[in-house]
């Protein structure tokens, strides 16, 4: 593996950049300080990932370490699971979630288990990178929101950021782990907001839900995209009075409970919202365990405000299938007047 | 019109049913203390084989998937790979893992419900057996250009049936081997029936061999019953691989002489004189044979053998049984790296359950 032309460090740098540029630099930084760390996918190479996610990434690193696999998602997810167990750091990108489930076959199978089953003999430290989401007016296949299938799977991590230095710092967090990732983005705010992210090459913590707005009348959880609904709802909530707490759950597995729990105790009353499907969608989860923590003050039922349990539909409907803020809003005001 | 490509799938083998050899051998098997050491890996795999079976009918093994017909197979391909070369089995390869280094009471280990049998002592990197067919293809892309990357001179050895060669996975992998030049060897272990399909009902191409040729790789069939053509076809792949000359895809052919696994009943679905045909094929009788004529492998070399076989293997048996399964927080402790403290409580529940 040659390093000779990434050898320089590169001194921390604050950049203001989107969340898919984020995720470029938390790449570039991982090629950049760890020899072991390989990105492949399809056209991730000289095109740069279809949404530019890997742009500029060849050129600066050797070819051997930036590749473009052939048009092969079984492969593409199992490759790395050979890479990792050999003692590399693949970061494989599948183009759209809409092409990952052959990928599911191997993380079920092998990735999620092979430290398990081999005692810690071999072990995966592996990400899998995939844009998901609505709201981009994308063709079929390109806009759903499977995330619950991969947080049922014991033995991985899932995690979703939802803004660019959280990209940048979860990203760098999840090449490091010592096992699989499963890192989708929310490709619907990959250009909608800059941010200043500091290139220091800091990672973020894989198990701690971030508190984004402080509020004591209400809990709102989301992730990902759906997370600029959820603070819009907010910011309408605080016209009336209501003042909201907003948690971007960010690390779905594995799941900072305790965070999510001390902002229900404190408020009572809690509305979770994300794109995907609301039967056995992840926010089920969020709600059982609320349910069963037995809080003494939890003050009217926990709502949901998720994608309809259809199809996800072509873009001329899909204004009708996300939940908006508007969605958000009233479920707030329902779980507020509750008593 | 104009014809752009042809094919040819060339057959080894070097020695007859009988153990006649057909012709030239290879140097190696000249040496009888060679021949003399794949004869003994084959006889040390059948009596595993039958062990395990006799333990599983009598309630102390799992399901298990004999490996009988298919030794010259899982010897041959074992005993061409250099220590640090890394083998992907499937699940009817425990000639080839032993021969690597994996023991007996390890593979009870596992065959017995226990997965610290995949954490075997040698060898570290082998991958542990696969059971969704033809999933480890992809695998062995990985740990090849893992070698690749960093220059060095390994191989990984993929074995799989017939039936795997059906599936998306063994091609995705042949084809990306072909086209980045990766050092693996396929091993498609034709045992001609894949549970109760047979090898004309998986696919119509006249070999499995050729379906190297749609990847870009050499494909190459090979008696799998003749052990020494075995060991000569993998060995000559493997130096290919080894020095940057691609992947390869071979096809032994043989025969599965057992059921599927201790849970299937073949009776069910071909005929006992297809059974009985291969019985007159099979690879150990055809060493033995051959070691008979060509080395005057006595009657009392073949008894001590047999016996130090059955010993090794009781051994392992006894030493496997003795073993008291691991505590239930093993459950917990080999998920992640560290364990989570999201899974804390979990970890505490299991622990304060008394079994019923």
């Amino acid at each position: 593996m040659t390093t000779s032309s990434e050898s320089t460090q590169a001194a921390a740098q604050a950049v203001e950049c989107t969340l898919v540029e984020g995720v470029n630099l938390a790449l570039a930084r991982a090629l950049q300080d760890d020899p072991t760390v390989v990105i492949l996918g399809e056209d991730v190479g000289i095109d740069g990932g279809v949404f530019r996610a890997t742009q500029s990434l060849i050129g600066r690193f050797d070819e051997s370490r930036v590749r473009d696999t052939p048009l092969s998602e079984a492969l593409i997810g199992g490759l790395p699971i050979g890479l990792a167990a050999m003692g590399l750091r693949p970061v494989a990108e599948i183009q759209f979630m809409g092409f990952i489930y052959p990928v599911i076959d191997q993380l079920v199978n092998h990735a999620s288990r092979m430290r398990t089953r081999t005692r810690g003999r071999l072990s995966c430290p592996l990400v899998i990178r995939a844009p998901y989401g609505g709201g981009v007016h994308a063709p079929e296949h390109h806009s759903e929101s499977m995330e619950a299938m991969f947080t049922h799977i014991p033995g991985i991590r899932v995690v979703i950021p939802s803004s660019p230095a959280k990209a940048y710092g979860l990203l760098l967090a999840a090449i490091r782990d010592p096992d699989p990732v499963v890192f989708l983005e929310p490709k619907r705010i990959y250009r909608a907001v800059r941010e200043t992210v500091v290139d220091d090459g800091r990672a973020l913590a894989l198990d701690h839900c971030f508190v984004t707005r402080e509020g004591s009348d209400v809990t709102l959880i989301g992730w990902g995209a759906a997370l600029s609904e959820v603070m819009d709802a907010a910011e309408t909530l605080a016209t009336d009075g209501v003042e909201a707490e907003v948690i971007d759950v960010a690390t779905l597995k594995l799941l900072d409970f305790e965070t999510i729990a001390a902002s229900v105790e404190k408020t009572g009353r809690c509305v979770i919202v994300h794109e995907a499907p609301v039967s056995g969608g992840f926010g089920a989860e969020i709600a059982a365990r609320l349910a069963g923590a037995g809080l003494v003050n939890l003050l009217a039922p926990i709502e949901r405000v998720a994608g309809w349990d259809t199809i996800m539909p072509l873009p001329r409907l899909e204004d009708r299938y996300m939940p908006s803020a508007g969605r958000v809003v009233a479920a707030a005001r329902r779980v507020m007047e509750y008593s | 019109m104009t014809i752009v490509a042809r094919f040819e799938i060339e057959l080894t083998r070097y020695l007859d049913a009988d153990g006649a050899a057909l012709g030239e051998l290879p140097a190696f098997a000249s040496n009888r203390e060679t021949l003399v050491e794949l004869y003994r890996w084959m006889v040390l795999a059948r009596t595993f084989d039958q062990k395990a079976i006799a333990l599983q009918r009598t309630g102390r093994l799992g399901t298990y998937a004999s490996s009988l017909g298919q030794e010259g197979v899982s010897v041959g391909l074992a005993h061409a790979m250099r220590p640090e070369d890394v083998l992907l089995p499937s699940f009817r390869e425990h000639g080839a893992q032993l021969l690597r280094g994996v023991t007996p009471k390890e593979l009870l280990q596992y065959w017995g419900g226990d997965e610290r049998g995949s954490n075997f002592a040698v060898p570290r990197q082998d991958f542990p057996v696969c059971i969704p067919v033809g999933s480890h293809a992809p695998h062995a892309a990985g740990a090849a250009l893992a070698f690749k990357l960093r220059g060095e001179p390994r191989a990984a050895v993929a074995v799989f049936g017939d039936g795997a060669t059906s599936k998306g996975d063994v091609y995705e992998a042949m084809n990306v081997a072909g086209a980045w030049q990766l050092p693996i060897v396929f091993v498609a272990t034709n045992n001609q029936w894949a549970i109760s399909v047979p090898r004309n009902a998986q696919t119509a191409a006249a070999t499995l061999a050729q379906k190297a040729i749609g990847a870009g790789l050499e494909g190459r069939q090979v008696d799998g019953n003749d052990v020494i053509a075995v060991r000569q076809v993998i060995g000559e792949a493997l130096d290919k691989a080894r020095s940057g000359g691609s992947a390869t895809l071979i096809e032994a052919l043989t025969y599965r002489l057992a059921d599927h696994t201790t849970a299937d009943d073949a009776s069910r679905y071909r005929d006992d004189d297809e059974v009985a045909k291969h019985w007159k094929q099979e690879p150990v009788a055809r060493l033995r044979s051959h070691l008979t004529t060509a080395h005057s492998w006595s009657k009392a070399e073949e008894e001590a053998l047999i016996e130090a076989c059955a010993a090794q293997v009781e051994q392992a048996t006894d030493a496997y049984l003795a073993e008291p399964p691991e505590p239930p927080e093993a459950m917990f402790d080999h998920l992640y790296a560290e364990l989570p403290s999201a899974l804390a409580a979990q970890r505490d529940a299991a622990l304060a359950e008394t079994p019923e």
